[in-house]
């Protein structure tokens, strides 16, 4: 649905030329759920908008729906645009417009009778669950409600893909599932294939199929969620799916093991068992279980006692019963 | 001292005054609008950059508006004798009045227009919107409220330059002011007019604000 090719983009600035992207290689399935995720500044919301070219790529190709977004003249692009809906973390919706209104604007655009427009606006507030605020305006609603309204207004033109940026990084825990749990509706009825660029580790839990996380530009990993869940490789992956590995290092003094459960095991109590069986302590210094495409995965870092003979047989216990672990380092 | 013959005088004054103000008003935006969408979309950071005709524009507006408007009503005097045959009376007042009054309406527009969230017009770019579509539909609706107090204060602003027009024959109260209240020593027929300028200054301002108010969507 959408390939990116040796996508770079630069930004001029008074202090000489900056790379935001570098090299950006990615492709995007039809009706998937796809993640980019990255700290603050690693070039995320530049990616995203390179996409529909609100920014002008230095270099690269940008090809979606087997159309090459940079061969398109500037009337194409705008046809080009009408199937692609975007949501943004500020809602960004016309002040001064009913919701209602609002989600027809697009329409508007598209040259779509009136009365049509009107019909269809209706039915997508409906789907979004605002059909008691159709006449409200964008300052009568609360942060979740705007979002919704965004979203409908997103789908107005049937797109065939919705691009999201930090959709929920204003939104509180509550509202950002129920609004995750929209999208997630959308994408298994209409078919929408849907692009998430997050900061928050949830989003990409709760809802995507795969991930691609970036660091500075560059894209340092990508692949099904729950296999970046279970063996991040990237610094920047397991910084964002362990946040707590500062407080692991000052509590580490000795060996340590990472278990990671699959979808079976993690409702056994297997620490329990081990340490029965091996007759080792060992101390639980982070815990983490989930439930990822309805399955639990889990994982836990453990502090092993210090004696090889009590290691030994913790490890023989583990590939007993199949379970995968690996020794960390201390400085995780 | 206030006979009928005076009051009659005066309710034409107040008429002339309302009539230059209105019409020069109207037409210092027929002109001043599109100047101020121009500027404020070929700005480098504007929907459609253009910053050589922005510079132009900016450079030569900033020229009308460096210009008093006492010495600007005289100076284009042949110009309006050239457009409407004569440099006396109202009518002939409201040439001067547009020429002073569409550059700063054009930087009023201009400001206000910048005012508008640029999420929004992104937002409307995502969509695909093309630049005019963008202009009606984003741009001044979104910024309709601002819109309308700039142009409350264009109208009091320009009530002002109507009445100064007095001094070269221009109509209006400015007139009567400069005639009765300058030249005859009447104090009382000055301090009229300047009360009848005030009141009306005040009533349009009042009612821009009003309407600037309702039609705001978003404190309510």
């Amino acid at each position: 649905m959408i390939v990116l090719r040796n996508l770079c983009k630069t930004f001029d600035t008074s202090e000489g030329k900056i790379e935001v992207l570098k090299n950006i290689n990615l492709k995007i399935k039809k009706g998937e759920i796809f993640g980019i995720i990255g700290l603050s500044g690693a070039g995320k919301s530049t990616l995203v908008r390179c996409i529909n070219l609100l920014e002008k790529p230095a270099s690269g190709e940008i090809i979606f729906d087997s159309m090459h977004m940079g061969d398109l003249s500037s009337k194409e692009l705008l046809k080009v645009r009408q199937s692609m809906g975007m949501v943004f973390q500020s809602f960004n919706l016309l002040q001064q417009r009913t919701a209602l209104r609002n989600v027809c604007y697009p329409l508007e655009i598209a040259w779509v009778p009136k009365d049509e427009a009107r019909a269809k606006a209706i039915k997508l507030l409906e789907l979004v669950g605002l059909s008691d605020k159709l006449n409200a305006y964008p300052s009568q609603l609360s942060g979740g409600q705007k979002q919704r309204v965004a979203i409908a207004r997103a789908l107005a033109t049937e797109p065939k893909v919705l691009l999201c940026d930090e959709i929920t990084s204003a939104l509180d825990p509550n509202t950002t599932r129920s609004i995750l749990e929209l999208l997630q509706n959308i994408n298994r009825t209409l078919g929408v294939t849907i692009l998430i660029i997050t900061h928050e580790m949830e989003v990409i839990d709760q809802i995507c199929n795969r991930v691609a996380v970036i660091h500075e530009g560059k894209v340092v990993e990508t692949g099904e969620v729950r296999e970046v869940f279970l063996r991040p490789r990237s610094d920047t992956a397991k910084q964002l799916i362990l946040p707590k590995g500062k407080e692991i290092r000052n509590m580490t003094g000795k060996r340590c093991l990472r278990i990671i459960f699959d979808g079976n095991s993690a409702f056994e109590p297997i620490i329990s068992n081990m340490t029965l069986e091996c007759r080792a302590v060992v101390n639980i210094l982070y815990a983490n279980t989930k439930s990822i495409d309805g399955k639990a995965y889990g994982e836990m870092l453990l502090q092993l006692p210090d004696d090889d003979v009590s290691i030994k047989r913790i490890f023989a216990y583990l590939d007993d019963k199949g379970i995968f672990y690996k020794e960390e380092e201390l400085n995780v | 001292m206030f006979d009928t013959g005076m009051l009659e005088l005066l309710g034409k004054g107040i008429l002339e005054t309302l009539y230059m103000t209105v019409v020069s008003t109207a037409l210092a935006y027929v002109f001043g609008l599109p100047l101020g969408v121009v500027l404020c979309i070929t700005d480098k950071n504007g929907v459609f950059p253009i910053p050589a005709v922005n510079k132009l524009l900016g450079f030569i507006i900033n020229f009308l508006r460096s210009v008093p408007f006492l010495i600007l009503l005289v100076f284009i005097l042949p110009f309006t004798r050239a457009i409407v045959g004569t440099t006396i009376g109202s009518t002939a007042t409201i040439v001067p009045l547009v020429v002073a009054a569409f550059p700063f309406v054009a930087r009023m527009v201009e400001s206000s227009l910048k005012e508008v969230d640029g999420g929004v017009i992104e937002a409307a770019q995502s969509m695909g919107s093309s630049t005019f579509q963008i202009v009606y539909k984003v741009l001044i609706p979104e910024a309709k409220p601002s819109l309308i107090v700039g142009a409350a204060i264009a109208i009091t602003t320009i009530l002002g330059h109507s009445a100064m027009a007095g001094f070269v024959g221009g109509g209006g109260l400015g007139t009567i002011a400069v005639n009765y209240g300058y030249y005859r020593y009447q104090r009382d027929v000055m301090t009229v007019t300047v009360i009848l300028l005030v009141i009306i200054v005040q009533v349009f301002q009042e009612i821009g604000m009003r309407i600037a108010r309702l039609s705001d969507k978003r404190i309510k």
